[in-house]
C-alpha cells in the first residue's frame, strides 16, 4: 500500500520546525508504524537527507519510549496500543497521515518527533517511591493484601510512563500519570506511612513542571495504551484533599 | 492559613475550590428554579415566596439579613469560582502553547470542551438578570415586590425571553459536565458511583433547564398572564 | 591474564555468609568520599545504584534511554523465581540451586548459583516492601506459578508485566536517591569507552546523545549493568537499543569475555512477516501447555490450516519426543522448529513458521477458559499479525532471546580488570549454557541489591588510590580515541545504511552461529564477517553531525562493535567442540539427534582475552568442579 505522510521536522529545540511531506510507497500492511518510518528513513538516507528522529526501544508496547501524535490522536487510531504496536493495516491505502510530536510545555521537542519527558522522572523523584533501604524488608507474606486491592494497585501500576496522557490532554495535564503512580503505592499497605506526604510532594512537583490542570475531559484515558482509568485521578484528588486539609 | 494558601496554590486546590463553589451555585440554581416554578401557582404565592425569602431567619435575624448572608455566600462563590477558573485557564494555556494541526476529541464531551464559554455566558446572563429582575433597571415596568408582574411583563418582550432561553442552554451545558465533574474533582467518584453521578448530572441539568425555560415559553405563548 | 574466581572456602551453604563477614568494610564517613559509576539502569544497574547510594556512596548512573525506567528489563513477562517454598511443594534453596545448575547443563559455577538461590528469598521481600504489586490469592498472600519446566511452583509474577513492575520498584528506589542528591542520573548518555589507569578501572567516557558532547567521568570503581547482546543477530526479542558496546569496550581494555557464544533461543515468538521486520516479539511459553505444534506433511502446502486434514499434519514434537511432546525444553523445541522449516515444511510468509494450535484445547476447555488463560497473548498476537488466533492456529518461530555469555567475573562480580564490576545479563555468571525461565530477573536483582553493594566495599576498603578528575591525561587520551572513531564513522559517507549492514550480518550469524552450529558454517562466518566489516568501514553512510541527536550515528557505533563481537562469538562456538545447553554443535549429537556433552574436555568456562586488533583472541579456561550436584545427561524421549 501507499500512504502520504506529513511529518513534523525540527532540527533542534531552537529550530522553529515545519511539516514535510513524504511518500511511503509499496509498504506492507503487516508493518508496524515504526517499521514504516524505518523504510522511509532508509530512503531518506539514500538520498542524503537527514532521517526522521523518533524515540523507540522495545517495540513491543511496554517500555513507553515511543510516542507520536498521528492524525491528532496520541499513539494513533487503535485503542490501548502504543505506536510501536500499531500496524499499517489500521490505515487505508492512499491515506494521508499527519505525524506530530507530543505537545506540552513540560515536554520540549529535542528533535523531530523526540521530546524530553524528564519531567515525569522528576515527579517520581519528588515522592513516587516507598522508602525501604535494601535489606530491611520483612517477609513478603508478613502483610497479606486483599486481592481486590492488589489488583487495583496493579491496574494503576501498569502505566508505562509514555506521556500520551499529557499529549492528548487539551490542558497538557499530567494528572493520569501522576494519579496512576500515587494510586499504585497508596493502595498498598506498604505505601501507607508516606501516603500523604507522597501525594503532596508529587502534586507540587507536577505543578512545578508546568503541567496543566484537569477539567476531567478524559481524553487521556482514551489514548492511554494501558487503558488507565481517570477514576485514579479522583482517587488522587481525594488523597490530596485529605493530605492537605487534615492531619 | 498557610496550609490553605498552599492548597489553593496547587492545581488540584484550585479545582477543589471550583468544585465546592460550583456545588453551592448548583444548589442555588436548583432551589431557585424550584422557586421560580411558583409562578404557575399565581401572583400571591410567588410574591409571598419572595417575601418569605426576605423574612427568613426571623426573629433571630432581622428582615432581609439571612437573604443577605445567602447573597454574600453566593457572591463569594461566584467570585472564587471565576477567579479559580481564570487562573486555571491561564495555567492550561501555558501548559499547551502549541496545538496539533487538528485534533478530534475522542471522549471529551461537547459540554466539557465548552466550559470556558458556557461559564461566561452564565456570568453575562446573571448580570443582565440582576439588572432585570432585582434592580429593575433594564425592566420595562419594574415593580418592586411584585415578582409575578415583573416576570410576566419581562418575558413578554420576545428577545429578552430568547436571551433567557439561550442562556439556559448554556447553563445546561455547564451543569451537564460540571455536576459530574465536581464529584470527580472532590474525589468522591469511583467505579461504583460513576454511573450514578453521570445520571445525576443529566437529570439535574434537564430539570433545571426545562424548569426555567418553561417560564418564558409559557409567558410568550400566553398561557400565564 | 589469570582467572581468579575467588570463591570462598567452606561448605557451599556457608560461603556467602562467611565471606560477608570476612570482607572489609568502608566506614560510613568514608563512603561519601567514594564515587561509583554505574552504567545501566535495568534491574541490575538500578538496584545497584540505589543500594550503593543508600549505603552512602556517591553514585553516578548512566543509561541510553530517556529515562532509567525504560531499560529492557521492563519487557520481561513471565516472572521471577524464588525459593520461598510458600506452596510447601518441596522447594528449597538447594532445589533451586540444583535446578539452575542442571538447567545450565553444568557450565556454571556452583558457589555463585548457590548464593543466587539463597538470595532469591530476600529479593521477593525487598520487592514487596517497595510496592511491587505481585499477583495475590484471595487470602491476600502471594500467588505462584510453575514456569519453564520446573516441578515446583516458585515463580512470582505480576500479570504479564513482571519485569516492568520489578524495574519500577528498582527505579523508584533509584529515583528516591536521585531526589536526595545521592545519585547523579544521566539518561540519554551512552558509554563509549572505559578508562583503565595502572590496571585499575578509573572511569568511563560517555557521549551525551542530545548534544554529542563527549564527556569523561572519573570514579573509584565502575559497574557495568548494560544487559545482553542478542541484537548481534539483528532480529531478537531485545529492545532496538540493546548493545554490546559497553562490554566490548571493556573487553578491549582487558576484561575477559566468557562463553560469548552461549545465546538462548526462545521457541515461541511471533514469526518474521517480511524484510521490514525490525524485531521479534516473544509470546509466553505457557501457550505450549495447551497448544499442539505441527506443520503440514506436504512441503509448501499453502492451504489454510483448517483445510489441512488431521492425517496430513505432522505433530513433529509429539512424534519425536513421545514422553515430553510439545513441552520439550526451549532449545529442543527451537531446533526442531528450525529443522522442519529448513526442510521446507514451514508455514506463513517465507516458510519460517510452525503452527501452534489451540483448537483442541478450545474444544476441550471452551473458549472462555482459553480466553481467561491466554486472552492477553491472543490479543497481542492479533495486534501484530492481524490474524485471530481463536479461529486460526498461531504461527510461531524461534528467536534469540537471552545471552548467557558476557564479561567474566569472579565470585565478587569483579571482572579481570580491578575495580570493574559486571552485573545482570552483562556478565556470564550464573546460567551456564542455558538459562531457566524466570531466573534472569532473579540474577539481576541479586547482583544489584545484595551482592555488589557488599563486595564493592571490600575492594574500596582494600584499595589505596588517589582521587582523579577527568582532566587526567588518560581520560583525555580515551576521549580523543572516541572522538576519532565518531569522526571516522561520519566521514565515510558511503552508499549503504547502517541497518542494511546490521541486517545482513545478523542473518549470517543466525545462519552459522544460531541455534545449531558446525565447523564449516562457523568457518564461513569467520571469513564473511571480517569482509563485511571491512565493507562497513568503507561503505556505510552515516549522515548528520556528532553535535546533535543523531540516531544513525548511535546505531553505527553499536553495529561496529557487534561486528567485532560476532567474530569472538564464532571463535568461541568453534572452540567448544561439544554440545551443551543452548550450544548445539551438529558434530556432537547422539544418534537420535540429542546434544552430546563432553564433560572431560569442556567442563570449563571459556574466557577470552583481547590480544590486539589483528591477533586472534587468547583463550583462558576456568575449570568447573561439581561437588554438590552430579553430572547427568539430559533426555526428553
Ligand atoms: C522479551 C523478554 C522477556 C523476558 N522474560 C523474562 C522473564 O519472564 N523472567 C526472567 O527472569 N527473565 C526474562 N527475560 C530476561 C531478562 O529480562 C533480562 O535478562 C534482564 O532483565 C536483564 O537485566 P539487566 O539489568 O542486566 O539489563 P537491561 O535491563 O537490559 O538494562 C541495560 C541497561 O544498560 C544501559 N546500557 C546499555 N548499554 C549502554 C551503554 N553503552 N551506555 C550506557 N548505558 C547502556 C541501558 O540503558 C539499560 O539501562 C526476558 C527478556 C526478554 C528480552
Ligand atoms: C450558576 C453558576 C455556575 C455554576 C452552577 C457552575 C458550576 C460549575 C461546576 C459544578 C463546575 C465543575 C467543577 C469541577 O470540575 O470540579 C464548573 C466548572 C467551571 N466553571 Fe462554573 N459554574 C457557574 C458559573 C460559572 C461562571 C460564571 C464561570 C465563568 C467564568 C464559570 C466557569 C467555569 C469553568 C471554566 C469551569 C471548568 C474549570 C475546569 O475544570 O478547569 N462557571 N462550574
Ligand atoms: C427563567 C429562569 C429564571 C427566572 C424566571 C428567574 C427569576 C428571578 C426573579 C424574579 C428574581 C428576583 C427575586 C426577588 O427579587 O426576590 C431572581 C433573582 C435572582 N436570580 Fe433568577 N431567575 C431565573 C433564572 C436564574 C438563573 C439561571 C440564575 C443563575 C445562574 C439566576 C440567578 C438569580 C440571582 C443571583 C438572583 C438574585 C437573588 C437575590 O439575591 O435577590 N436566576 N430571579
Ligand atoms: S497514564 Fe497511560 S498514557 Fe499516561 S504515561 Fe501512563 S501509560 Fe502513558
Ligand atoms: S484529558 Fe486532561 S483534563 Fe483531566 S481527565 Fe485527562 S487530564
Ligand atoms: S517502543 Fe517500547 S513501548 Fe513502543
Amino acid at each position: 500500500m501507499d500512504v502520504t505522510l506529513h511529518v513534523w521536522r525540527q532540527k533542534s529545540a531552537a529550530d522553529r520546525g515545519r511539516f514535510v511531506r513524504y511518500e511511503a510507497r509499496n509498504i506492507s500492511p503487516d508493518m508496524s508504524f515504526l517499521e514504516m518510518f524505518d523504510v522511509v528513513n532508509e530512503g531518506l538516507i539514500a538520498r542524503g537527507e537527514d532521517p526522521i528522529a523518533f524515540d523507540h526501544d522495545c517495540r513491543e508496547g511496554i517500555c513507553g519510549t515511543c510516542g507520536m501524535v498521528i492524525n491528532g490522536v496520541a499513539h494513533g487510531p487503535r485503542r490501548g496500543t502504543t505506536v510501536c504496536q500499531l500496524h499499517l493495516r489500521s490505515f487505508r491505502d492512499g491515506d494521508t497521515i499527519t505525524v506530530e510530536p507530543w505537545r506540552a510545555r513540560p515536554f520540549p521537542v529535542i528533535k523531530d518527533l523526540v521530546v524530553d519527558r524528564g519531567a515525569f522522572d522528576r515527579i517520581i523523584q519528588a515522592g513516587g517511591f516507598i522508602s525501604v533501604p535494601t535489606g530491611s524488608a520483612p517477609d513478603a507474606n508478613a502483610i497479606p493484601i486483599p486481592k481486590p486491592d492488589a489488583d487495583l494497585a496493579m491496574d494503576a501500576a501498569s502505566c508505562i510512563g509514555c506521556g500520551a496522557c499529557v499529549a492528548a490532554c487539551p490542558n497538557g495535564a499530567a494528572m493520569l500519570f501522576t494519579a496512576a503512580k500515587v494510586s499504585h503505592l497508596g493502595l498498598l499497605p506498604q505505601g501507607q506511612p508516606e501516603r500523604r506526604q507522597r501525594v503532596r510532594q508529587m502534586v507540587v512537583a507536577m505543578d512545578r513542571e508546568g503541567f496543566g490542570s484537569c477539567t476531567n475531559y478524559a481524553e487521556c484515558e482514551a489514548v492511554c495504551p494501558k487503558a488507565i482509568s481517570i477514576r485514579f485521578i479522583a482517587r488522587m484528588n481525594r488523597d490530596y484533599l485529605k493530605a492537605s486539609l487534615m492531619e | 492559613m498557610s496550609r490553605l494558601f498552599l492548597f489553593y496554590r496547587s492545581s488540584i486546590g484550585k479545582k477543589v475550590v471550583m468544585a465546592v463553589t460550583g456545588l453551592v451555585l448548583f444548589g442555588f440554581v436548583v432551589v431557585h428554579m424550584a422557586g421560580n416554578l411558583k409562578v404557575y401557582q399565581g401572583a400571591e404565592k410567588i410574591n409571598a415566596y419572595g417575601e418569605f425569602l426576605r423574612a427568613m431567619g426571623s426573629p433571630v435575624f432581622s428582615h432581609g439579613q439571612v437573604l443577605w448572608i445567602a447573597r454574600i455566600v453566593l457572591l463569594a462563590s461566584v467570585a472564587l469560582h471565576i477567579m479559580a477558573a481564570v487562573q486555571l485557564i491561564l495555567m492550561n494555556r501555558r501548559a499547551r502553547p502549541v496545538g496539533y494541526t487538528h485534533q478530534d476529541p475522542i471522549q471529551a464531551t461537547y459540554a466539557s470542551r465548552t466550559m470556558i464559554w458556557s461559564g461566561p455566558v452564565i456570568a453575562l446572563f446573571v448580570i443582565y438578570h440582576l439588572l432585570h429582575f432585582t434592580a429593575g433597571t433594564v425592566h420595562p415596568s419594574f415593580r418592586a415586590g411584585d415578582i409575578y408582574h415583573n416576570v410576566i411583563a419581562g418575558f413578554r418582550v420576545w428577545y429578552v425571553s430568547a436571551f433567557y432561553i439561550v442562556a439556559m442552554v448554556g447553563l445546561g451545558f455547564h451543569l451537564y459536565h460540571g455536576v459530574w465533574s465536581l464529584f470527580q474533582t472532590l474525589g468522591i467518584n469511583d467505579v461504583r458511583v460513576d454511573r450514578f453521578f453521570r445520571r445525576l448530572a443529566a437529570v439535574a441539568t434537564v430539570a433545571v433547564v426545562a424548569g426555567n425555560i418553561s417560564i418564558p415559553v409559557t409567558v410568550l405563548l400566553g398561557l400565564i398572564s | 591474564m589469570e582467572l581468579r574466581a575467588s570463591v570462598p572456602s567452606g561448605p557451599v551453604e556457608q560461603k556467602w555468609d562467611n565471606h560477608r563477614f570476612e570482607m572489609k568494610l568502608v566506614s560510613p564517613a568514608n563512603k561519601r568520599k567514594y564515587t561509583i559509576l554505574v552504567v545501566g539502569s535495568g534491574l541490575a544497574g538500578a538496584s545497584a545504584a540505589a543500594s550503593l547510594a543508600e549505603l552512602g556512596y556517591n553514585v553516578t548512573c548512566f543509561c541510553y534511554q530517556d529515562s532509567p525506567r525504560r531499560a529492557h528489563s521492563i519487557a520481561a513477562q513471565g516472572g521471577i523465581n524464588a525459593a520461598k517454598n510458600y506452596r510447601n511443594d518441596g522447594d528449597s534453596v538447594f532445589r533451586l540451586f540444583y535446578d539452575t545448575i542442571k538447567g545450565g547443563d553444568y557450565r556454571a559455577r556452583e558457589a555463585n548459583v548457590y548464593r543466587l538461590a539463597q538470595l532469591s528469598v530476600n529479593i521477593i521481600d525487598q520487592c514487596v516492601a517497595q510496592g511491587v504489586p505481585f499477583a495475590r490469592e484471595y487470602g491476600g498472600l502471594l500467588d505462584n506459578r510453575s514456569f519453564g519446566g520446573a516441578q515446583v511452583s516458585r515463580t512470582f509474577y505480576a500479570r504479564g508485566q513482571t519485569g516492568q513492575q520489578l524495574l519500577l520498584g528498582a527505579y523508584s528506589a533509584l529515583s528516591r536517591q536521585v531526589g536526595l542528591g545521592r545519585v547523579a542520573m544521566y539518561p540519554r548518555h551512552e558509554m563509549l569507552d572505559l578508562v583503565v589507569i595502572d590496571g585499575k578501572t578509573r572511569g568511563v567516557v560517555v557521549r551525551d546523545m542530545v548534544t554529542g558532547q563527549i564527556e569523561s567521568h572519573a570514579g573509584d570503581a565502575v559497574v557495568l549493568g548494560t544487559g545482553g547482546y542478542s541484537n548481534v543477530f539483528y532480529l531478537s526479542t531485545n529492545a532496538k537499543g540493546c548493545n554490546a558496546t559497553a562490554i566490548w569496550r571493556a573487553y578491549k581494555r582487558g576484561a575477559a569475555m566468557a562463553n560469548p557464544s552461549f545465546t538462548q533461543i526462545h521457541p515461541t515468538c511471533i514469526p518474521v512477516s517480511g524484510d521490514h521486520q525490525s524485531k521479534l516479539t516473544l509470546m509466553s511459553e505457557s501457550l505450549r501447555n495447551d497448544g499442539r505444534i505441527w506443520v503440514p506433511q506436504q512441503k509448501g502446502d499453502t492451504r489454510p490450516p483448517d483445510r489441512i486434514p488431521e492425517a496430513e499434519r505432522d505433530y513433529y514434537l509429539e512424534r519425536r519426543y513421545p514422553a515430553f511432546g510439545n513441552l520439550v525444553p526451549r532449545d529442543v523445541a527451537s531446533r526442531a522448529a528450525k529443522a522442519v522449516c529448513d526442510e521446507g515444511f514451514g508455514v506463513g510468509p517465507g516458510g519460517l513458521g510452525v503452527y501452534l494450535d489451540l483448537t483442541d484445547a478450545i474444544k476441550r476447555l471452551g473458549e472462555q477458559v482459553i480466553r481467561e488463560r491466554y486472552g492477553n497473548l491472543f490479543e497481542m498476537y492479533e495486534r501484530i499479525t492481524g490474524e485471530n488466533p481463536y479461529e486460526r492456529p498461531m504461527r510461531i518461530y524461534p528467536a534469540v532471546h537471552y545471552t548467557m555469555g558476557g564479561l567474566w567475573v569472579d565470585y565478587n562480580l569483579m571482572s579481570t580488570i580491578d575495580g570493574l564490576y559486571v552485573i545482570g545479563e552483562a556478565n556470564f555468571s550464573d546460567h551456564g549454557a542455558n538459562r531457566l525461565g524466570a531466573s534472569a530477573l532473579m540474577q539481576g536483582l541479586a547482583d544489584g541489591y545484595f551482592i555488589l553493594p557488599a563486595t564493592i566495599g571490600d575492594y574500596l576498603a582494600r584499595t589505596k588510590q588517589e582521587k582523579l578528575d577527568p582532566s587526567h591525561s588518560a581520560f583525555r587520551r580515551v576521549e580523543a580515541e572516541v572522538t576519532e572513531r565518531t569522526k571516522r564513522l561520519l566521514a565515510i559517507r558511503g552508499k549503504r545504511t547502517v541497518d542494511s549492514f546490521h541486517r545482513e550480518f545478523g542473518r549470517l550469524m543466525w545462519e552459522y552461529c544460531g541455534m545449531s552450529r558446525n565447523v564449516q558454517g562457523l568457518q564461513v562466518a569467520l571469513e564473511k564477517i571480517p569482509a563485511l566489516r571491512a565493507e562497513f568501514w568503507e561503505n556505510v553512510n552515516v549522515l548528520g553531525a556528532n553535535e546533535e541527536l543523531n540516531q544513525s550515528l548511535e546505531k553505527a557505533g553499536r553495529v561496529a562493535d557487534f561486528f567485532e563481537f560476532a567474530e569472538l562469538m564464532c571463535h568461541d562456538a568453534l572452540e567448544r567442540a561439544e554440545s551443551c545447553g543452548c550450544h548445539f554443535r551438529e558434530e556432537y549429537q547422539t544418534p537420535d539427534g540429542e546434544a552430546l556433552r563432553d564433560d572431560a574436555d569442556f567442563a570449563h568456562v571459556a574466557a577470552w582475552e583481547f590480544a590486539g586488533v589483528d591477533n586472534p583472541p587468547i583463550l583462558h579456561k576456568e575449570s568447573l568442579a561439581f561437588q554438590y550436584v552430579s553430572l547427568t545427561q539430559r533426555s526428553y524421549k
